[in-house]
């Protein structure tokens, strides 16, 4: 098996990091040429959703990736991936005001809001059980809310109230980034499926 | 929620720059520039009155800009805002963090406001970035509580000859202090200037502690691509998108080149047709050289 970890911006040397420690082969997805190498599995990192959505587009690989991902291809989603996959997305628009849009892939049902915690000062850490077991550590950047989820959206953790880690099918989805904590659980979930 | 200590926070004011790789933050003087900016595909903006150009063309002292001013850029923008203070001004860091910035970037292209010591920034919420021409300096910088490095460049000249030096001595140094023995860590401390356990760190990871980006001269995406395939793990461009003839579209091709760095052929295409790039100033036509501001 190898997984894709596209590459356009944000964190995705520490998920290779993670993939390195499970002993799982990876490789960076830059550009459409990329897309067409094979793997089984995708990783959308954290970073500025903006800038990524922008680049997807432009670099035609929207298209490629939202198939494969409709046609089930495991895939997770952090932070920013999150927004990614989300069916619709709260945000400020070009006029200032919050407004609601659809998302970029729109493959997973539940709306998120961005920056839903505020600015870096509303960044932190916090821990909870994933899916009823092991407690994890969580780091929160920016990090988006996901306010509303389709029926068939499981919830595998929350914090405050709120699901912090959702799965639906073969895409698991968090709000906060696995990837710079140490614990491998989230990363264990994602290539067991 | 439990009470967060100080490494928590430094951990989270260090991740945020992580989030910023492979992304280009660029200085932006308007809530309409801001937005160019955003819808180009910036992962930050530089909130200031005046870019460098700018300043080094109306000389006199330079200050933190307006709160209002950065405020309307904060209501512009969905991405993080960062804004300049003076160095050791930490009363202007002060107001930054009251207006709840994501990023200060206490900066040597404002007039410095103290010629001895830089400012606490462990003592501060907010994370902080600060300009580097060395591995001394920003070992200090980083010591003093920088979550994230830059290298200072010459700002404001289109110029990007000292960003190459600086990005160049920064890692060659580190590549040094790698080969070094573990009994040659205290002396190499000694001559940095810097606190052994943060060498010694840098010792065992080959790397800086923090996320380290190009600054200073920046002005196409040649020129954003050769920072990246020196080991920028992003860039700053401040006077170079503002200052050229269709600033949108050279954002736009900074921002395709950051990500595709080592890609010729991408980059030839993005390269095409920009327009007129900001007029060059040459290093040795310059009189005031702000990289030499606070050591």
């Amino acid at each position: 098996m190898t997984t894709a970890i596209l590459a356009l911006q944000g964190a995705f040397a520490e998920h290779g990091a993670m993939l390195d420690a499970l002993g799982e082969p990876w490789f960076e997805l830059r550009s459409a040429a990329d897309a067409d190498r094979g793997f089984d599995r995708l990783v959308l990192p954290g970073g500025e959703s903006t800038v990524q959505g922008k680049l997807l587009r432009e670099e035609g690989l929207l298209e490629p990736l939202g198939c494969r991902i409709r046609a089930g291809m495991p895939v997770l989603g952090t932070c920013a991936g999150l927004i990614l996959l989300a069916r619709s997305v709260v945000g400020r628009g070009p006029d200032g005001a919050l407004a609601e849009g659809p998302g970029t892939f729109s493959t997973l049902g539940v709306a998120v809001k961005r920056n839903a915690y505020g600015r870096q000062l509303g960044s932190f850490h916090a821990s909870a059980p994933l899916d009823g077991g092991a407690v994890v550590p969580m780091s929160f950047i920016r990090a988006p809310r996901i306010i509303d989820r389709a029926p068939d959206v499981r919830c595998l953790a929350e914090v405050d109230g709120w699901p912090v880690a959702v799965q639906q099918g073969s895409q698991i989805a968090v709000a906060f980034h696995p990837e710079l904590d140490g614990d491998p659980s989230i990363h264990e979930l994602f290539l067991g499926l | 929620m439990e009470p967060e200590t100080t490494q928590e926070r430094a951990k989270l004011n260090r991740e945020l720059a992580q989030m910023l790789k492979g992304g280009v933050i660029m200085d932006v003087t308007t809530p309409e520039q801001a937005r160019i900016a955003e819808e180009a595909g910036a992962c930050a903006v530089m909130a200031l009155e005046r870019i460098p150009a700018d300043i080094r063309a109306a000389g006199g002292v330079s200050r933190m800009s307006d709160p209002a001013m950065i405020r309307g850029i904060q209501d512009a923008v969905s991405i993080p805002v960062m804004a300049k203070c003076r160095i050791g001004h930490f009363a202007e860091a002060q107001i930054l963090q009251a207006i709840e910035i994501d990023y200060i970037d206490e900066s040597e292209v404002l007039s410095p406001a103290d010629d001895v010591h830089h400012i606490d920034k462990g003592a501060f919420a907010v994370p902080f970035v600060c300009g580097a021409r060395d591995l001394g300096e920003a070992l200090r910088r980083i010591a003093e509580g920088a979550s994230m490095i830059r290298t200072k460049g010459e700002p404001g000249t289109g110029d990007v000859i000292q960003a190459v030096s600086h990005m160049r001595l920064i890692n060659g140094q580190i590549r040094h202090v790698s080969s070094l023995r573990d009994d040659e860590l205290c002396e190499a401390a000694k001559e940095l200037e810097v606190p052994v356990g943060l060498l010694r760190s840098v010792h065992e990871t080959g790397k800086l502690p923090v996320v380290n980006f190009a600054a200073g001269g920046i002005a196409t995406p040649a020129d954003a691509a050769l920072m990246m395939q020196l080991g920028a793990e992003g860039v700053f461009v401040g006077s170079g998108i503002f200052k050229s003839g269709d600033p949108a579209q050279r954002a736009r091709a900074i921002v395709g080149a950051v990500s595709r760095f080592d890609d010729a052929d991408y980059l030839a295409q993005v390269s095409v047709g920009l327009g007129e790039a900001m007029v060059g100033i040459n290093r040795d036509e310059i009189e005031l050289l702000i990289a030499e501001r606070g050591a």
